[in-house]
């Protein structure tokens, strides 16, 4: 039973996140102390982290009967997704949102999206991708409802239910069409078939915008982004900064790798990629692109609530990074999984504070920030730094995604957009500056400052110590990225 | 040894002296205010011998750069540290190290906050100067919106009373602007071959292969693309200079700003456009700088006019309708005086753009030194109404102010005189 062995030692990440998520239970049952939970989930964390890097020597492969893939993609993404749910956790200890005795509850849905999204972004299956994104997304409802005495958190779960619920079914359909045509599951048979026979392009369409439906939503991209802003609102914080995040980035590692493997070719052109004729998605998802950045950073603009703020700046942020999508070239990919990276330092950042925040204020408004500058220099100091990278100004990291994202447009000289894009990154300033004026350019209301635990100042340092380092030297982590787009094996 | 260590890397230390001293201040307990002044002080003097030194060992005998340091920093994208000065910069450098330098001692009235104003004073040095010492095109982007934070906060935190509405206008004011900039930069870089954001090697003729562009069906012909990167460029920096449509953040700012951040934005920050102008414009689009040489005259006679109108105005607007402000007053003519940097620069002749650079320098020091009198001034009697000075004024300021003030408005043997004269001059042979 060699295969089986490399079988279960290749998918070893998602084993120990299971274990990890039985043993939190049994954990939390015997002990009842919230510290002991606390620990016993991050050390699974750490060792499916450990995992994960482990197993990057085992050559890309397809294992579980050609169900997943084992590829640089893939184990890039589930160190990303490990990574996000090691600082969701240490964020979620002692918030005032999760009671210490659900704890365990928290720790264990969380877990359990981790594991799908994880399976998820390795599903080169029409069958486990659907499975898999149908786990992270149940469970997500479960989580944004996770206030039960919160009338706005049951709200979330419910339009998140809803509208999930609406979007899977879509897909499912468009994905049920596309095994009709193909009479296949898996994503390359399906591809080799699309783009050997014609088919009908309009049915072909429609079962583009049916996948998109799916995708878009986990995304958060316009038109399907109408449950995002309700949802981070409601959710509560730990799980908002962990849902713009985590499960978006699944959406787009699913999204990259559903859409340049079957509805795309590679153009002969080494790292160059076109669509099936016909079928320009490519467009079509510019101006999604162009929309949604848009829309969410326009949006964005009257929020009084920095929860709900941020929840439209992740919208607008979603469409910079759908700018790398469209160009259709290992450049623009890069850039996408680069500015994931930053993107997660800086907005589960500003997430942070805004969650530190609220533990004394009970609150998300934007008025609380009021003279934070004057009371707690160094909280407010790194809220301004996330704030400004969220924007794009240098030296920070967010500027350098940035700088990734429109140069791939440059290349491929789509101008349009960026001008779009940049255009938006002016008016994105604008919201940003007003936590950092309420911060810094008014003055406090009182003397006391933010108390926050030595472990909630590590998890700050932790967050704001790359948010600069990334902005001045990012070869490293660019050339580590640039290495695992090799996404495409050939069985 | 030491001093061979300083003397071999004299840019790099005039930039991150005052990054230095920001280390200093950090590690500063926050009620020794005096400690945290006489800190910041000290190292803006380091800073400012510094470039003496450089004056000093500079040969002007030879053209070209000097002072040279060049030093790989992302080689995946081709991004150097790459400084160096020529003539031009080194002026700028003078100007910046001298300013920042005395603005610290005019910085002293600064009660609230102390710590974080000199450090962002500091990071505003470092910002400047880096701008001005950068030979590749990334890092000067950086530096040039590196400075944007700490002037956003020493407009907002500690200006007058609409500081909020001056901080924000300015930085996205300047922002918008500088991602116009950021395109020009980023197809610079993709379009010459080899891709390079060497500014030097930019301005190599046959490097830069800009090719036709297609937007949906519109072709848009080298020619035309060329122009129109040129066009998206000389926005980023005419917005700083200011150039006459996007002047009106200026006179905002200039007058909510403390006294000391005025000066640095009067005496530096306004000659960052002119000097983007003359080290990226010029030098790498020189061809569709020349195309639009006649619109920058015009635009420079406009800002001559209207800047000096404004300026009048002053004089005889009430102060309920925006006027009677003596800070306004020089705010406006600082717009006038970029009107003849511009000019300058427009005729495309060795004595235009020597007249243009004196031009900047010497309002760099008058106009910087006028606001400085105002600040004394506004200290001790707390208004700057044009019309509420009596004779009381010449016992508080004596001669002084008066030599400025001719200084600003041209009088012979007084320097501006000499800069204002050579535009014109220059002009005169052109037309």
């Amino acid at each position: 039973m060699e295969s089986l062995s490399l079988n279960l030692a290749l998918y070893s990440p998602e084993i120990i996140l299971s274990i990890t998520l039985g043993f939190v239970l049994i954990v939390h049952m015997i002990s009842k102390s919230n510290l002991f939970t606390f620990l016993t989930a991050l050390v699974g964390l750490v060792s499916a982290g450990g995992a994960s890097i482990a197993i990057q020597s085992f050559a890309p492969q397809f294992f579980f009967a050609g169900q997943l893939s084992h590829d640089p993609f893939s184990l890039f993404f589930k160190l990303f997704f490990i990574t996000a749910t090691f600082f969701t956790f240490l964020f979620s200890y002692r918030s005032y949102e999760i009671d210490e005795e659900r704890g365990a509850e928290f720790y264990l849905m969380t877990l359990a999206v981790t594991v799908g999204m994880c399976t998820l972004v390795s599903s080169i299956n029409l069958l486990s991708l659907y499975l898999s994104l149908e786990l992270v997304s149940i469970v997500s409802y479960a989580l944004a409802g996770f206030r039960k005495e919160h009338p706005a958190s049951n709200e979330a779960a419910i339009k998140y239910l809803l509208y999930g619920a609406f979007a899977s079914g879509t897909m499912l359909w468009g994905l049920s069409l596309l095994y009709g045509f193909t009479g296949s599951l898996n994503i390359y048979s399906i591809n080799a078939t699309l783009s050997t026979n014609s088919l009908n392009p309009l049915a072909l369409y429609s079962v583009v915008l049916m996948v998109l439906f799916g995708f878009g939503f986990k995304i958060s991209s316009v038109p399907f982004h109408m449950w995002a802003p309700d949802v981070y609102h409601g959710a509560p914080t730990p799980t908002a900064a962990f849902f713009t995040v985590a499960p978006k980035a699944a959406g787009f590692a699913i999204f990259i790798r559903f859409f340049y493997t079957v509805f795309g070719n590679n153009s002969g052109l080494p790292d160059q990629w076109i669509t099936l004729p016909h079928v320009d998605w490519a467009f079509l998802m510019s101006i999604l692109s162009a929309i949604t950045m848009t829309l969410g950073n326009l949006c964005a603009l009257w929020q009084k609530n920095a929860k709900r703020m941020l929840a439209y700046s992740s919208i607008a942020h979603a469409g910079y990074m759908l700018m790398g999508f469209i160009v259709l070239s290992k450049e623009g990919l890069t850039s996408i999984l680069f500015y994931l990276v930053v993107y997660f330092f800086m907005n589960f950042g500003a997430f942070f504070v805004v969650g530190l925040l609220a533990n004394k204020t009970k609150d998300e408004e934007i008025s609380s920030f009021k003279g934070l500058g004057w009371t707690s220099p160094w909280v407010a100091f790194s809220m301004a730094v996330f704030l400004f990278s969220l924007t794009g100004i240098p030296p920070f990291a967010g500027f350098i995604g940035k700088v990734y994202l429109f140069s791939a447009l440059v290349q491929k000289e789509i101008y349009w957009l960026l001008v779009v894009a940049i255009l938006n990154t002016v008016i994105s300033l604008y919201y940003y500056t007003y936590i950092v004026r309420e911060m810094f350019l008014e003055r406090p209301t009182s003397d006391k400052p933010l108390l926050i635990s030595p472990l909630h100042t590590f998890t700050l340092i932790l967050l704001v110590i790359p948010t600069f380092v990334l902005g001045l030297s990012w070869e490293p982590l660019f050339k580590y990225i640039s290495n695992s787009l090799q996404f495409i094996v050939t069985p | 040894m030491l001093f061979n260590f300083i003397t071999d890397h004299l840019l790099t230390w005039i930039v991150f002296l005052p990054i230095l001293g920001m280390g200093a201040i950090l590690f500063l307990p926050k009620d020794k205010p005096n400690l945290i002044r006489w800190t910041s002080a000290f190292f803006t003097f380091l800073s400012f011998l510094v470039s003496l030194q450089l004056c000093w060992s500079f040969n002007r005998a030879e053209a070209g750069l000097q002072f040279v340091e060049k030093m790989a920093w992302i080689p995946t994208f081709n991004i150097h540290y790459y400084v160096g000065c020529d003539g031009l910069s080194i002026t700028m450098i003078l100007l910046t190290t001298l300013l920042s330098f005395l603005c610290i001692f005019a910085s002293w009235g600064i009660k609230e906050g102390v710590k974080g104003y000199f450090l962002m004073f500091l990071l505003l040095e470092a910002g400047m100067l880096g701008v001005f010492v950068s030979l590749d095109f990334f890092l000067f982007y950086i530096f040039w919106e590196l400075m944007l934070l700490p002037m956003y906060f020493l407009i907002g935190i500690w200006g007058g009373p609409k500081k909020e509405y001056a901080a924000i206008k300015f930085f996205l004011y300047t922002l918008f602007g500088s991602v116009l900039m950021l395109i020009v930069m980023l197809s610079f870089y993709f379009y010459s071959e080899p891709h390079t954001f060497d500014l030097i090697e930019l301005a190599k003729p046959g490097i830069l292969k800009v090719k036709d562009l297609n937007i949906f069906g519109i072709a848009l012909s080298v020619v035309d693309f060329k122009k129109v990167l040129f066009i998206l460029l000389f926005i980023g920096f005419a917005i700083k200079v200011p150039v006459f449509p996007f002047h009106t953040w200026l006179p905002l700012a200039h007058v909510e700003a403390p006294t000391p951040i005025s000066v640095i934005l009067a005496g530096v920050l306004l000659k960052m456009g002119a000097y983007g102008l003359l080290r990226i414009s010029f030098p790498i689009l020189p061809q569709e700088t020349y195309w639009f040489s006649y619109a920058l005259a015009i635009l420079g006679l406009i800002n001559i006019i209207y800047g000096a109108f404004c300026a009048m105005a002053q004089l005889t607007l009430p102060q309920e309708k925006g006027g009677n402000d003596w800070k306004k007053l020089i705010a406006y003519s600082s717009i006038n005086h970029m009107g003849y940097v511009l000019l300058g620069m427009a005729v495309f002749t060795t004595e235009g753009i020597n007249g243009a650079v004196f031009q900047m320098f010497n309002h760099g020091l008058t106009t910087a030194m006028l606001f400085l009198l105002v600040g004394v001034v506004y200290d001790r009697v707390h208004h700057r109404r044009l019309d509420g000075f009596g004779r009381e004024l010449f016992t508080l300021v004596p001669l002084s102010v008066l030599i400025l003030l001719f200084g600003v408005y041209p009088m012979p043997v007084l320097n501006l005189m000499k800069a204002s004269l050579d535009s014109l001059l220059t002009l005169l042979q052109a037309s």
